[in-house]
């Protein structure tokens, strides 16, 4: 028994120690403040871009910045925060906000050779501020939205047919059409059908009336919602966009849910606001008089083709025309202003080809009339009912202006009667889109700047005191192999940093995380412990030196094995079931169970051969 | 050597009843807390909103206290939290409202309670319904940790040995949960987390034992099952305290520097490892020694134990 390290343990213990410190280093070097500008539109940036960031920071003042060009994006670096928030302030005047995105980010503050290969760990949100929003999209009025559509379509196809005494209507999910006779209904099925394969159809007799009922099919629900799921992951996204965050998650989660996480935003109140927001804009003509108006909102009949409204603010009421002329989803950009004229806030508007052919077909024949803008916006409450909390939506329509057409309009035209942040907002949501299913924020984190910095410098102090203590006692313990046992830690402790900041594999560290590799750094030393246990026992036993430590080593490892596997098995359940920042932990447990194998086991074994083996030694200093 | 422990003779098995008497009031005095006092659920499972705010200096909690009411949040908490700068307000989720304006209304209602800029440190928003789905999830991911190692332990030892490790497991649960609902400390998805990890590291502790109980079993030519148990336990005596120790350092660090948030995460390890070490000395064991444990029973495990040990 003489217990020499073959040279491939010997190299690959170097090899792994090599590659982990440098994987681990760019930890050391942290993270720069920078500010990212990126196109919107465009797959790559544009030369002219550059130069105009360039030049907008040279004249507010900055000098020697370092510039750092990606392929997409151009990232600035800054010496702190604030001269960050002043570069950004700067880019911003000259860049157009709906072309551009500019963003506040981080970057790795290390050396070009290094950033070459190796990142920093990425920061989770409770240690780098930022938002994490849970969003619950409400997939059943997706639906109903888009089968409620079918009314106006078969209405206008049943007046077309001048069919007389229908009665057509959406109501719990079911379409229904009435008629009085079996062969329009049965024409109409057919028609219907033809025009729609992706409803389910079901004629029924009942009484002296002819029905149809229908329902999207189960694949075009399923679809639907799909679809819906999507179409608002891409609008959260552009919306996102817009408020400047740089690489924010937007993820599905489930089957009606969306994860949000934005780090580093600076406004959470703002971000509630703006992606949550259904707010949306709509134009329709006037109808009938003042006396009209009154007359209706006294509780008068309002007739068939209007719909009584009030202006927003004061509250009058007023009839508009139930028929549209343009909805929110035929605006294809929108930015605010000053109108020239007035000089109030103004929100211009370019329609998409639809929408401004309606608009000009309109507008030809109602040159001198009214027209209104509708502000809509939908709004869920959660209400306590019978003790049972109930969620409901309501949908707020309030007439912002009410203008004259003076000129026949088609594309772009503008819109007042909003305040100027109400501008801002309304342009933002017109150019990034309509959410197509209402969403609600059923689960918030946010963590500002500051306490994430206080999160990291705690974690990382307990970290190191932690680590420092556990070295000093297991020395004192073990002597020199408590001393080996301290550098297995230590080195355990480098792979663990530098598995997390492994490029592909993503991890995050988290508060939990940092907590998570407290407790492997108390957890790895027992590895060591129990072999030097066994050796010390086989010492007593009348062993000899080197065949003590190699049947410590050899008898300890199952017991080892058996020990770690069982707690890899909680922390992969904990991994599974859970979210957020507990993940974290889980994963930092199970890369710091693995990885203590390696140093605990193979690594000390190593160091001890090569102190121990070989030799004719009669005590051991253990 | 350095050595605190050395050649110990405890005579653990006679302390059974003693042990048990010990765990069962402890368990009886959890249970009952649980049952009678509840656990003061943090905001993760029971939904609403959690947000903390720092003032430059100490504010007057009456003061920020009847500006939330102002703004119409009545049955808002507010205390410290960690320093005298620093606020927690903590409120059920609000009905009639939706819970973006919530939010922004009670970051504007902070405002007029002082001069001062307030910065919000923190927000957490949960609604019921996630609340309700945490909470399934966590007790669902307690039994699936516990499904999943009773299955490896009957696999790699035996079933009386299973339903011993099982035994320490549930026994340290019950205690540390039972310690949260006592001194009614906020029990939310971190103290889960840790739980879980408490019992990993409980299991640690059992196994080891249970190794060397198995161990003795094929070597040991004589003695009873309870001698040979007393003796593997004694062997291990050592590397057990000297690991909880060590485990124990680290986690007093993460205590006093890891900062408020981290806290009670912290203390549910602490517990966890001082019950789990307990535990894998006079419950597992005792458990096992309980159920009639023979040297037969282990005779087919024999087998696979020696193919695994040529394996280095």
């Amino acid at each position: 028994m003489t217990n020499t390290n073959p040279l491939w343990k010997v190299l690959l213990l170097a090899g792994v120690l090599i590659i982990g410190i440098l994987f681990a280093l760019p930890n050391v070097f942290g993270s720069d403040p920078a500010v990212q500008v990126s196109s919107s539109r465009e797959p790559t940036l544009s030369p002219d871009l550059v130069a105009t960031v360039k030049s907008a920071l040279a004249n507010a003042g900055f000098t020697g910045l370092e510039y750092r060009e990606d392929n997409d994006r151009l990232l600035t670096i800054f010496e702190n925060e604030d001269d960050q928030l002043r570069g950004r302030d700067a880019i911003r005047e000259v860049t157009d906000a709906g072309e551009t995105n500019v963003a506040l980010n981080l970057v790795s503050g290390s050396p070009g050779w290094l950033r070459s290969f190796a990142e920093p760990m990425y920061l989770g949100l409770d240690l780098r501020g930022g938002v994490h929003f849970l969003m619950d999209v409400d997939m059943d009025a997706a639906i109903a939205s888009s089968e409620e559509r079918y009314v106006s379509d078969w209405k206008r196809v049943v007046r077309g047919e001048k069919i007389r005494g229908t009665n057509i209507q959406y109501r719990d999910g079911q379409l229904t059409a009435r008629f009085r006779g079996q062969e329009d209904r049965d024409r109409m099925l057919q028609n219907f059908s033809s025009n729609a394969p992706e409803l389910f159809f079901t004629p029924r007799d009942e009484g002296e009336f002819f029905f149809i009922d229908a329902s999207l099919s189960e694949a075009a629900e399923r679809e639907e919602r799909t679809g819906a799921l999507q179409q608002n992951i891409v609008t959260l996204r552009n919306r996102i966009n817009e408020l400047g965050v740089a690489e924010p998650v937007i993820q599905q989660q489930g089957l009606d849910r969306i994860v949000v996480q934005l780090p580093g935003v600076q406004d959470p109140a703002k971000a509630r606001e703006i992606l949550g927001a259904t707010a949306t804009l709509e134009y329709r003509l006037v109808y009938g008089s003042e006396a009209d108006w009154a007359a209706a909102d006294q509780g008068g009949p309002v007739p068939p083709d209007a719909r009584l409204y009030h202006r927003r603010g004061s509250g009058a009421p007023v009839l508009l025309q139930r028929e549209i002329i343009v909805t929110g989803d035929q605006i294809k950009g929108a930015s605010a202003g000053i109108d020239q004229q007035s000089g109030s806030p103004a929100v211009f508007v370019n329609l998409d080809g639809a929408g401004a052919r309606s608009m000009l077909e309109v507008t030809e024949v109602n040159v001198g009339n009214p027209m209104a803008v509708v502000y809509i916006e939908k709004k869920k409450f959660t209400n306590l009912v019978d003790g049972e909390e109930v969620e409901e939506t309501r949908d707020i329509e309030e007439v912002i202006s009410v203008a004259t057409i003076n000129d026949v309009l088609s594309h772009r035209f503008q819109t007042t009667g909003l305040t100027a942040n109400e501008a801002a907002d309304i342009s933002l949501l017109l150019r990034s889109g309509a959410l197509k299913a209402p969403i609600q924020i059923v689960e918030e984190r946010t963590v500002g700047p500051n306490l994430g910095k206080d999160n990291i410098r705690q974690g990382f102090m307990s970290a190191l005191v932690g680590l420092a203590i556990v070295v000093i006692f297991m020395s004192f313990y073990y002597r020199v192999f408590g001393m080996i046992a301290g550098a297995a830690l230590v080195i355990n402790v480098i792979l663990i940093v530098a598995v997390l900041s492994a490029p592909g594999l993503q991890a995050t560290l988290t508060l939990p995380g940092i907590a998570g590799i407290v407790l492997t750094t108390g957890m790895a030393v027992d590895a060591n412990v129990l072999i030097f246990e066994r050796i010390r026992e086989e010492l007593r036993a009348g062993a000899a030196v080197q065949a003590a430590i190699n049947a410590g080593y050899d008898k300890a490892f199952t017991t080892i094995a058996d020990a770690n596997i069982t707690t890899l098995i909680a922390a992969v359940v904990l991994f599974s079931m859970g979210t957020g920042s507990i993940k974290g932990f889980a994963i930092t447990l199970c890369i710091g169970i693995l990885t203590s194998m390696f140093t605990a086991i193979f690594g000390s074994r190593v160091i001890v051969n090569a102190l121990f083996g070989n030799r004719r030694l009669s005590t051991l200093p253990i | 050597m350095r050595q605190f422990i050395q050649n110990t003779h405890f005579d653990f098995m006679g302390k059974k009843k003693t042990a048990w008497i010990i765990s069962g009031v402890l368990i009886a005095i959890a249970l009952l807390s649980i049952v009678i006092r509840g656990l003061n659920l943090g905001v993760d499972f029971t939904g609403g909103y959690t947000i903390q705010a720092a003032y430059e200096t100490a504010p007057d909690l009456n003061l920020v206290r009847s500006s939330l009411g102002d703004a119409g949040f009545e049955e808002a908490v507010v205390q410290n939290f960690g320093s005298s700068t620093e606020i927690l307000i903590r409120m059920a989720p609000q009905p009639g409202a939706s819970n973006v304006e919530v939010s922004n209304q009670v970051e504007a209602a902070l405002q007029p309670s002082s001069e001062q800029a307030i910065t919000i440190q923190r927000v957490e928003f949960v609604g019921p319904q996630v609340g309700e789905e945490l909470r399934e999830k966590g007790g669902m991911a307690i039994l699936l940790a516990l499904v999943g190692i009773i299955i490896y332990i009957w696999f790699r030892f035996e079933k009386k040995f299973s339903v011993g490790s099982v035994a320490a497991l549930v026994h340290d649960v019950i205690l540390t949960v039972g310690i949260f609902s006592l001194f009614q400390v906020e029990f939310d998805l971190t103290i889960l987390a840790a739980i879980l990890a408490v019992i990993g590291y409980s299991l640690n502790d059992t196994i080891v034992v249970f190794d060397r109980i198995r161990e003795n079993f094929r070597t040991m030519r004589s003695g009873t099952p309870a001698e040979v148990m007393n003796a593997s336990i004694n062997q291990t005596l050592s590397r057990t305290l000297v690991t909880s120790f060590t485990t124990l350092l680290v986690l007093l660090s993460l205590f006093f520097l890891g900062g408020k948030i981290i806290n009670g995460f912290a203390l549910a390890l602490i517990i966890g490892v001082v019950v789990g070490t307990y535990s894998s000395i006079f419950v597992a064991s005792t458990a096992v020694l309980a159920l009639g444990i023979t040297k037969e029973e282990l005779m087919p495990v024999e087998k696979e134990g020696a193919d695994l040990e040529s394996t280095p």
